[in-house]
């Protein structure tokens, strides 16, 4: 299967590591758009997250905005990094993960990096 | 309304300035280095502002500082030519009508610096309350204002105008100052905690002198690789900087730290409040208020996460207050806020909860300032 980031309209990326599993972050766009991160609040291995809904939300210096999974299905690990280092997001949004989730068994429209950069 | 450009508009388009409409205003939120570099440029080498969306009155005239002294709190009666001095302005029952800055130009001449979303409110009021021979004009809109602050300000402004002109004391003014060949009024005050100026000049010569200003202080978008440029001395900076660095200096902002129903004496602003002086506006509402029951304090938020304004702030299960403002301080590297709380529990040290979405995180009240810098 072929490695590449898919994005969803509200700007998370998600890169299938197989049909089950994946990882999560957020656009490059999305990371100019909110400005200098200075907080990431990210949920635990183990929890359960939802296609479409909230698992996630960062402060940037201006504002907090609720990131939302693209995937449902456990959170096997999280990027314990970002929690010291929330402006690793900024430098390269693409390498800088959220969380890698397990057991896929649904997950929202996906765009190729094509689509949607046409979109933005 | 439509949002008005001031005169620097191009210079923040072509700067690569993110602009959002503020206070009736298109003004740059950021540039491409971003809150946090601009932030810190200001507090170690130098930022420009563009604060041409403050507005200016002018009252001139016999009875001008009669009118200055009914309309503020603060006393103006011995103040020299070329002193500014900060004032809160209230309304009948001791509420805050804005908080502004008083430029003693001559005896009976005074230029007031309102603030920007307040400015028609301010103007009507203001000529509700004039009284005897006294000429009251609002200039905003042929004046604009450039704020230089930071440790570099000087160094960088004395390249472009005569040192001798500038003004030495904090809180003072020279006026008819050539700036780049621009006549200016340069006062020595400021929004960021920081030294630095604020520079009035005519709008039409705004754009030249944010050019000459930038240029000045070696300005590049596109900095160089070569280390032997010294690059960016100054950079432009934009409101998301303006309101962490007002933050972190733990300045008080309009709308946030007091409004129409607070007093200055409940937010902290009893220095600028002088009850012994003769009658002015809000004096009787003042005291019948009597001993204000809350006051302003410095929140460290020690859990994770950030306070932002409105905040419900707990003691255990009591709710104490809420807070008025908060952020990330980008020098202090933590989060902080500020607060109204019951002055019996405001004292520092004393270990709170804040609400931010649903989830309380800890905070310890902390003495205010944030950051001061060092007294040089």
């Amino acid at each position: 299967m072929k490695k590449e980031y898919l994005y969803t309209k509200s700007h998370e990326w998600v890169l299938f590591l197989d049909e089950k599993t994946a990882r999560i972050g957020i656009s490059d766009y999305a990371q100019g758009e909110l400005g200098d991160l200075v907080f990431i609040n990210l949920p635990e291995a183990g929890d359960e997250v939802v296609a479409g809904e909230e698992f996630a939300d960062v402060e940037s210096v201006k504002a907090v905005s609720n990131i939302y999974s693209p995937v449902t299905g456990t959170v096997r690990a999280i990027n314990e990094e970002l929690l010291d280092h929330p402006e690793f997001v900024n430098s390269d949004a693409t390498e800088a993960w959220f969380i890698e989730v397990e057991d896929i068994k649904d997950q929202v429209e996906l765009l190729t990096e094509e689509q949607y950069k046409a979109q933005l | 309304m439509m949002d008005k450009k001031t005169p620097l508009y191009d210079c923040h388009v072509k700067a690569g300035g993110k602009v959002v409409p503020f206070a009736g205003y298109l003004l740059p939120v950021q540039y491409e280095t971003g809150v946090i570099k601009e932030h810190m440029a200001v507090r170690t080498a130098a930022g420009l502002f563009d604060v041409s969306h403050m507005g200016e009155v002018v009252l001139r005239g016999k009875d001008a500082l009669d009118n200055v002294q009914r309309l503020v709190t603060n006393d103006c009666s011995r103040m020299y030519d070329g002193q500014v001095k900060y004032s809160p302005m209230c309304n009948k029952n001791g509420g805050v009508v804005d908080d502004l800055l008083v430029y003693r130009k001559k005896e009976d001449e005074y230029l007031i610096v309102v603030n920007a979303a307040n400015r028609l409110k301010d103007v009507l009021w203001m000529r509700q309350h004039l009284e005897g021979e006294v000429d009251f004009q609002d200039i905003s809109d042929d004046i604009a204002q450039l704020a230089l602050q930071g440790p570099g300000a000087k160094d960088i402004l004395c390249r472009i105008c005569d040192e001798a002109k500038l003004p030495v004391k904090y809180y003072s003014f020279s006026e008819n100052v050539l700036v780049a060949g621009i006549s200016c009024l340069v006062s020595k005050t400021g929004y960021t905690g920081e030294d630095g100026y604020e520079i009035y000049c005519n709008s039409s010569d705004g754009p030249k002198l944010w050019d000459a200003i930038l240029e000045a202080g070696n300005y590049a978008r596109n900095p160089s690789e070569d280390p032997s440029e010294e690059q960016n001395l100054v950079i432009p900076c934009g409101l998301g900087a303006r309101d962490t660095l007002r933050l972190e200096a733990a300045m008080p902002l309009y709308g946030h730290e007091m409004d129409d129903s607070i007093s200055p004496l409940e937010t902290g602003l009893g220095f600028a409040v002088k009850l012994d002086k003769p009658d002015f506006i809000g004096k009787s509402g003042l005291l019948t208020r009597g001993t204000p029951k809350v006051t302003r304090v410095g929140l460290r938020i020690t859990g994770r996460g950030i306070a932002r304004e409105a905040c419900p702030v707990y003691l255990g299960d009591k709710l104490l207050g809420t807070t008025t403002s908060g952020t990330h301080c980008p020098y202090l590297g933590n989060p902080v806020a500020m607060a109204l709380l019951p002055i019996k529990h405001s004292e520092v040290g004393t270990k709170v909860e804040v609400e931010v979405r649903g989830r309380r995180i800890e905070a310890e009240i902390v003495p205010l300032p944030f950051y001061k810098r060092n007294a040089k």
